[in-house]
């Protein structure tokens, strides 16, 4: 994913000399290619975040495009305030980039698990918040921010992420990507764990449970039209995100169904409301923390197993009081 | 004979004083204090245009110490951006001139502030967007001494200084005092001028009330060359022209009563 957003921010940069990116001081190996080809439209604000938000403000408002891009942490929670009066409240053309969303930099450490930025960046006033799901994705999500423009927030993976979309899709702001119709179960995704979302829908099948999966790259503005119409059209709604449980994914589904009065069960997978100390690499955390294929899977079936047991103990309860 | 400059911070300060008494609003001290700072700039200094405050190659300002908006928006309306009436809308109910800077609604408030801290680091963009696309903007930013706290300050300071972004001029308003009593007591500045020198700045230190040395201060080139930012370390006055204002924390926060506006708009010269 970081590789594609930077070779679509390059490819944007070459033809635009209003388009800046600036560091703060991360990106080694990854921003080579843009410095040595576009050097006057760099800059690495130094190990200083909220200087490099306040810089892209200052950059933006004299017509400029700019990219801010740091990791995990560290463009967004570090210079929160900053984000917000300096970049929102001006409406500067600014999209933060933070690279390792989730649990990527997992065995770093409590301090680069970058697990509450989805929920803070939702609730800053005019922010874009796109979380693509893989690289075909990030490339559909970087053509809207650099046509729309900000204030936005991009939350990327890491590196390698598999692709699973075959071919180039299309995702201007709002919108959702079906992945299969016509299931009884619609799992929700966003972000980089959309592989892990899809093998689960997998695993489900198998078990004779007919999931399709949707992928929400964008979620603010998020596409409410597509929960409301799917409240009505499943059996059962799950959310998969490699995010705190609080403020994200699940909490904008959350919301869209309570507001339409939906009946439909809402599964909401996330990570708990915790920070972790325990380390490991990002496949080992999502385990620990029940957002591997298996685990999902699993708690999906269960939950409407014990649903069903409950729908056919009322009926029977129902059935003695006639 | 009385100059432009100085016949505009009288009038700020009679403004500044009237705002903050009707509107009941704290920061009066740290709005006279910068008077004469904002009255050189916007008469003598800035390259403005009222009748277009949105040229793109103005000089740009901004009020770091967005807590004496009070005197930016009486700066403002002195210099022609929108009229004077407007002013009494300070601090009221519905009114979009807050008691800190907020660019909305408001012709010639080039960045909201008041959350201290912020300015620079976008005063030190502004001034490297300049010099990128070859423009002749300068820009300004004027600084609380207590706001020199906040660490961003200094990331902005090494910053401007490593780019050698000449084309920045940060003021500072040094009257030594900050919320809970001078800055000496509560976080040493000095040696402050040793400070800015060695992060990469050219440092003046001038009389803050002082109209003629400040002009000479504030005045640097224009153009893309590199060279040192500027750091204007203006000595003023809290609660300066009003004698019992002055130096005095407790006009941090207090507004003047009615007695005590009529006593201190005769002590400004503005009855």
């Amino acid at each position: 994913m970081r590789n594609r957003f930077f070779a679509g921010l390059l490819t944007a940069a070459l033809v635009d000399p209003d388009l800046v990116l600036i560091t703060a001081d991360l990106g080694f190996g990854a921003v080579d290619e843009f410095v040595a080809a576009r050097p006057g439209q760099f800059l690495n604000a130094g190990v200083a975040e909220q200087n490099m938000a306040g810089l892209a403000a200052g950059i933006a408002l004299g017509g400029a495009r700019v990219f801010t891009y740091s990791i995990a942490n560290f463009p967004t929670l570090r210079c929160l305030e900053q984000i917000r009066n300096d970049i929102c409240y001006h409406r500067a053309d600014v999209t933060v980039v933070a690279v390792g969303g989730g649990l990527a930099y997992g065995a770093l450490g409590m301090s680069h698990h970058a697990t509450e930025d989805l929920a803070v960046m939702r609730a800053l006033p005019g922010m874009a918040v796109a979380a693509p799901g893989d690289p075909a994705e990030t490339a559909a999500v970087l053509d809207d921010l650099l046509t729309a423009g900000g204030p936005a927030y991009l939350r990327l993976g890491k590196t390698g992420e598999p692709a699973v979309h075959a071919a180039a899709v299309h995702a201007p702001r709002g919108t959702s990507i079906p992945l299969g119709e016509g299931g009884e179960v619609l799992l929700c995704s966003t972000g980089a764990i959309l592989d892990v979302t899809c093998r689960a829908a997998e695993l489900l099948g198998r078990d004779g449970i007919r999931a399709d999966v949707r992928s929400f790259p964008w979620l603010d503005p998020f596409d409410t039209a597509a929960i409301r119409e799917a409240a009505t059209r499943y059996a059962a709604i799950a959310t998969v995100e490699e995010h705190s449980i609080v403020g994200g994914l699940g909490s904008a589904v959350a919301e869209v169904l309570a507001e339409a009065a939906a009946a439909v069960p809402l599964i909401r997978i996330a990570l708990p409301a915790q920070s972790s100390s325990v380390v490991g690499d990002q496949d080992y955390l999502r385990g620990a923390f029940g957002l591997d294929p298996e685990s999902i899977s699993r708690r999906i079936s269960t939950h409407l197993q014990e649903r069903q047991t409950r729908l056919e103990a009322h009926r029977g309860l129902a059935s003695q009081v006639r | 004979m009385e100059t432009a400059s100085e016949s505009t911070a009288r009038a700020v300060r009679a403004h500044v004083l009237r705002m903050t008494s009707s509107g009941r609003s704290s920061h009066v001290g740290s709005a006279l204090s910068c008077a004469d700072v904002l009255a050189v700039l916007y008469t003598g200094v800035l390259r403005v245009d009222p009748a277009d405050p949105r040229w793109p190659d103005r000089d740009r300002f901004v009020m770091s110490k967005g807590h004496a908006g009070a005197a930016l928006y009486a700066v403002l309306a002195e210099r022609g951006f929108f009229d004077e009436a407007v002013l009494h809308r300070h601090y009221q109910n519905g009114s979009y001139l807050s008691g800190h800077v907020s660019h909305v609604g408001i012709p010639g408030v080039e960045f909201s502030t008041g959350s201290l801290g912020h300015g620079l680091p976008v005063g030190a963009g502004m001034a490297w967007r300049a010099r990128q696309t070859g423009r002749p903007w300068r820009t300004y930013v004027l600084l609380g001494d207590g706001e020199c706290d906040e660490g961003s300050v200094w990331e902005a300071a090494m910053f401007a200084g490593h780019h050698e972004l000449a084309g920045l001029v940060a003021v500072v308003d040094w009257n030594n005092m900050q919320s809970l009593g001078t800055c000496e007591e509560t976080l040493r500045l000095e040696p402050f001028a040793d400070k800015w020198r060695s992060f990469g700045w050219d440092v003046a230190e001038v009389d803050g009330h002082d109209h003629g040395a400040l002009t000479g201060a504030l005045d640097v080139p224009r153009g893309a060359e590199p060279g040192k930012p500027r750091c204007v370390l203006a000595r003023t006055v809290k609660g300066k022209g009003v004698s019992f204002m002055e130096n005095r924390v407790l006009w941090h926060y207090r507004p003047p009563s009615a007695e005590e506006l009529e006593r201190a708009l005769e002590e400004v010269g503005a009855r």
